[in-house]
């Protein structure tokens, strides 16, 4: 028993089988994102990785983070990453192996090296843990107030990069004369 | 300044001063280049002389005006005094000086019309009046010393006025030189003086005489030396080759400088500073002067041109004056001193007329028979040769025979020094001879030079009128004679500091020196010269001793002549003014036998007779004694001499010092300066190999070096961006972490 | 072979103690911060292994939202919930992230298209024409 579980709610034991479950999903579709061999297997897994990260938000407490994920990130920049896919899918190239080992190999290295960069320094924090227990009244209203008052220059700051994106993706792919 | 004759003084030296002035700054824009200007201020000057010298006639005092100011004052010790005396000596020198000078100008006025410097001329002529001036005027060595460099300076300026020809830039040069050393003695007896004195007025140094401050080897070095510098003015043996040099200069320059005041300027001197003078230096005066005397004159006896005749006829008379005075003649050297000027300067204002009328022609063998052409010039020009011969009666004649006494009853009490009189009386025959040479050849006989004969003319007034002025000087001036005499006796230093002190100088040397004659102490340089009876028993008394010319300076008067004169102020006379008196007559005697004698054989060789020749022929001796003849014509070759002697060994001196100073001192310079050369090559390879090469360029091409060899890093490939990306991440997070591993 | 095994097994549970992977422990602050480790370093060879621009495009999704998670579970455990005026940092931060990464993912694809169009290929290889 841990000191911590008498004062977890109960809705919350349960979650460790959750968090296992969510964590084999993440990893391994993050895994066959990462070096799966085609570019539409990469976007399937890519799909499952950010499923995943949505029950991860339900588990650390944000149901609608979670579900912003999904319609975002999901609906949305996946969608568009499929779109991306279909239009430029060229009947398969060989992939040349040969080209890219190096580089495939170099950043494995790399990022091995920087996880244990990272691993040593999660280890060695004295990370203070509080689990909390209350959940949220109301999200969404907590959010949307949050927004409009302390959170409003970002919030403003966010629309105006929407807008300029919007504006400069438009311009980007217009319609040139040949 | 209550007292008119100061006031006179000042003026005679000042107006030409400002006369001088305005001429040096203004002549070429006022009309005539101020000749009348100059000529007016000595006119001025020569009239307020004369009133001097009526003013002195008539007073008893010896000393009329004695003024002494602080010139010079110094941080350390007394100031320099400045100062000028108007005494009976100073007046007739002041007549003497402007009126030969005011002569001169007016000669000049035509004799150098036309002239390319006729401004520069007069302004020149007055800066010699203005130094001459001031010369007789001053009271002090040091002002003395001054208006005798300027004096000299004016003199250089003049004889150079026509410095195109080397002849005459070189005789200036010369003239200068010559002066000059004799100048170095000058200085030499002057700071002597200054420094055993203490001051530089004439009481003070007479007074150090008397109180034996001024003593012994001192005394005869600064006699010495002070006459050394007259030997050079007035160009005795050895200092006297400037004068027949100087002859380049105009003929009027030659007149006022070169044979009245100039030169006279050193017998000035003996003559005012004799006291100074011990015994053993007036012997060597009287020997420098005797010799000199005929030494000239016999250079004379076969000078061709005009003007080296008078030249070396002046230097002779000089020396008589030197002589007189070193035996103590003081009233006839200084007698001798006004008449030589007056019959001097009427002789070369003659010979100016002639060289004028024969249109600058100078040389004796060309003249001939110009009496026909210019009586008035030959009247007066023979006026005054019979005055230098000394013909009896004439003002030359009372002057020379006054020296003449003097030397023989010297030689007379002295034996051993029987050269002096000797040398006088041969200085006699030998000046009559050649003098009359001069003028038979000049005026009488046949016309040598036809053409230059048939242009000769009489002067013109402006030059006659001198002329016959200094020809009657030449004749009457020897009344003037007993004037003198009685006028400036020769003072002891005693008496002449007592006249110094009646006018109110008042100095500690002169307080001390009259109260040690007033209590009747001898003196250390003097065998008793105190006052009066005293003086009798004491002059007696030396009377046996191996006397010397100091013995004659007791304050007793000598003078020129007359047996009347002789117990002014009722002193006896000392022994060897007995004997000058006692010689007086047979000293006239013999001089005017050799002077006729001179005349006479003058006439036999030159004076032509009827048919054109001469009674004896003057070629005769020249060949017969050719050697002589040869030596007397090359000036003995003192002028060689001199040049291989003094010049060559100077000039080789010169050429040793500017060989030491080229190769050594500018070798060491040279040294130092190829130093600096090294020093900057190598400044310069270090700033082009090290500045230049290593850092900037060096710089700029490691720079582009590196920028070229990291430029393959920019492959174009993302991904390789992407793993350098990462790597660097990588190492970074590690270091930190490597870093913070402890903690 | 089982000593190897027993060896094995004794440094994965050090390293699993390390690295709080433990059965006793509820899901905690750093399990959450590892699995975020490791999503990101898995986007990291994502995008360094792929060759198909959207590829990498799909690594950096992964990097973006492994920095959600960190974000999220330290606002989970560090007491983000607790009062009223909730700071709501985690969902907050979320949020903009989600939105810059919506802007970027739409740029990148123009971009990506225009490349498509001008190089007919969309694989970063044959794409070097900006070398020296």
């Amino acid at each position: 028993m841990n000191p911590y579980s008498a004062s977890i709610p109960v809705s919350w034991q349960g979650s460790n089988l959750a968090f296992w479950v969510i964590t084999a999903l993440v990893l391994l579709s993050a895994a066959g994102a990462a070096v799966s061999r085609s570019i539409v297997q990469a976007a399937f897994c890519l799909f499952f990785t950010l499923i995943g990260m949505a029950g991860y938000y339900v588990l650390l407490g944000s149901g609608f983070l979670a579900i912003t994920q999904i319609v975002i990130y999901v609906g949305g920049i996946l969608v568009l990453l499929m779109f991306g896919i279909l239009l430029t899918n060229r009947p398969l190239q060989r992939e040349q192996k040969g080209a890219g080992w190096l580089y495939l190999a170099a950043g494995v290295i790399g990022a091995l090296l920087l996880f244990g960069v990272l691993a040593r320094i999660i280890g060695t924090g004295p990370w203070v843990e509080v689990q909390n227990l209350t959940e949220p009244k109301s999200e969404v209203h907590v959010l949307g107030k949050l927004l409009i008052t302390k959170y409003l220059l970002p919030f403003e700051v966010a629309g105006m990069t929407l807008l300029l994106c919007l504006v400069g993706a438009a311009y980007l792919v217009r319609r040139r004369e040949r | 300044m209550n007292n008119p004759i100061l006031t006179c003084a000042l003026l005679i030296f000042l107006l030409p001063l400002a006369a001088y002035v305005v001429l040096a700054l203004f002549n070429r824009r006022i009309p005539r280049r101020g000749d009348w200007l100059a000529t007016g201020v000595l006119g001025v000057c020569l009239m307020l002389s004369l009133y001097v010298f009526y003013a002195v006639l008539q007073t008893p005092k010896p000393l009329l005006v004695n003024v002494t100011f602080d010139w010079l004052p110094m941080q350390v010790g007394k100031a320099i005094a400045g100062g000028l005396m108007v005494d009976r000596l100073t007046a007739v020198m002041l007549v003497v000086v402007t009126l030969v000078s005011l002569l001169v100008y007016l000669f000049s006025v035509k004799y150098m019309e036309g002239d390319v410097r006729y401004g520069r001329y007069f302004t020149c002529l007055l800066l010699f009046s203005v130094s001459m001036l001031g010369l007789v005027l001053a009271n002090n060595l040091l002002y003395l010393y001054i208006f005798w460099e300027l004096v000299g300076l004016s003199s250089y300026l003049l004889i150079g006025h026509w410095f195109e020809k080397k002849s005459a830039s070189d005789a200036a040069v010369k003239a200068f030189i010559t002066t000059r050393l004799g100048d170095v003695g000058m200085f030499i007896g002057v700071a002597i003086c200054y420094f055993q004195v203490g001051s530089l007025h004439y009481a003070d140094v007479f007074a150090a005489v008397e109180t034996g401050g001024l003593a012994g080897s001192w005394r005869t070095i600064a006699g010495l030396g002070l006459f050394f510098g007259a030997m050079g003015k007035s160009a005795q043996f050895p200092l006297h080759v400037w004068l027949p040099d100087a002859m380049e200069g105009p003929t009027p320059v030659s007149a006022l400088i070169h044979a009245a005041t100039m030169v006279a300027a050193g017998v000035y001197l003996v003559g005012r500073l004799l006291p100074v003078f011990d015994p053993a230096t007036l012997l060597v005066i009287a020997y420098v002067g005797g010799f000199t005397a005929i030494f000239s004159a016999t250079i004379a006896l076969v000078q061709d041109d005009i003007k080296k005749v008078l030249a070396y006829s002046t230097v002779s008379q000089l020396g008589y004056m030197i002589l007189a005075l070193g035996v103590g003649g003081y009233v006839s050297g200084l007698f001798h001193l006004t008449t030589h000027a007056f019959f001097k300067a009427g002789l070369f204002l003659g010979s100016g007329a002639v060289i004028h009328a024969m249109h600058h022609e100078q040389s004796l063998s060309k003249y001939g028979g110009l009496r026909h052409k210019m009586p008035y010039t030959a009247l007066f020009y023979l006026l005054a040769t019979l005055a230098l011969a000394g013909f009896p009666c004439f003002s030359g004649f009372w002057s020379k025979d006054a020296i003449l006494a003097d030397a023989l009853g010297f030689a007379m009490v002295h034996p051993a020094h029987a050269f002096l009189p000797f040398a006088g009386f041969a200085t006699v025959f030998l000046t009559a001879f050649y003098m009359f040479r001069q003028f038979f050849l000049t005026f009488t006989g046949k016309p040598r030079d036809h053409h230059a004969y048939e242009h000769a003319r009489e002067a013109p007034w402006q030059m006659l009128v001198p002329l016959i002025i200094l020809g009657s000087l030449a004749v009457v001036g020897g009344g003037f004679g007993q004037w003198f005499g009685a006028m400036n006796p020769k003072r002891s230093g005693i008496e002449q500091i007592r006249s110094f002190s009646e006018d109110g100088y008042s100095n500690p040397f002169t307080v001390k020196a009259l109260e040690q004659a007033d209590a009747g102490a001898a003196p250390a340089s003097h065998a008793g010269s105190s006052e009066h009876a005293a003086s009798t028993a004491s002059t007696a008394s030396t009377e046996s001793t191996a006397s010397t010319p100091e013995t004659r300076r007791e304050g007793t008067n000598t003078d020129g002549h007359g047996p009347d004169t002789d117990r002014r102020g009722g002193r006896a006379l000392t022994v060897e003014q007995e004997a000058a008196h006692k010689a007086h007559y047979p000293a006239m005697a013999l001089s005017t036998l050799l002077g006729l004698g001179g005349i006479l054989l003058g006439a036999l060789m030159y004076l032509q007779r009827r048919d054109g020749t001469t009674a004896l022929n003057p070629a005769t001796p020249a060949t017969r004694f050719s050697a002589v003849y040869r030596l007397l014509w090359n000036k003995y070759y003192l002028d060689e001499i001199y040049m291989a002697g003094f010049i060559m060994s100077t000039r080789a001196l010169s050429r040793l010092i500017a060989l030491f100073d080229r190769t050594v001192i500018d070798g060491v310079v040279n040294f130092f300066g190829w130093f600096g050369v090294l020093w900057s090559f190598l400044v310069d390879l270090a700033d082009r190999w090290v500045v230049d090469g290593l850092g900037v360029n060096g710089s700029a091409r490691v720079v582009g070096y590196a920028g070229e060899k990291l430029s393959y890093t920019q492959t174009g490939r993302v991904r390789q961006y992407l793993v350098l990306m990462i790597a660097g991440i990588v190492i970074l997070s590690g270091l930190c972490v490597l870093a913070f591993w402890g903690s | 072979m089982n000593s190897y095994i027993a060896i094995a097994s004794d440094y994965l549970s050090k390293a699993a103690h390390f690295l709080g992977l433990t059965s006793d422990h509820p899901a905690g602050l750093h399990l959450y911060l590892i699995v975020a480790a490791i999503l990101f370093v898995l986007g990291l060879v994502a995008c360094m292994a792929r060759r198909n621009a959207i590829g990498i495009l799909i690594g950096i999704e992964l990097i973006l939202n492994a920095a959600i998670l960190n974000f999220m579970a330290f606002w989970r455990f560090r007491g983000g919930m607790e009062t009223d005026a909730a700071t709501m940092a985690g969902p907050m931060f979320g949020i903009f992230v989600m939105i810059l990464a919506a802007s970027e993912a739409a740029i990148a694809l123009a971009i990506l298209l225009n490349l498509y169009f001008n190089f007919g290929t969309v694989e970063v290889d044959s794409v070097h024409q900006m070398k020296r």
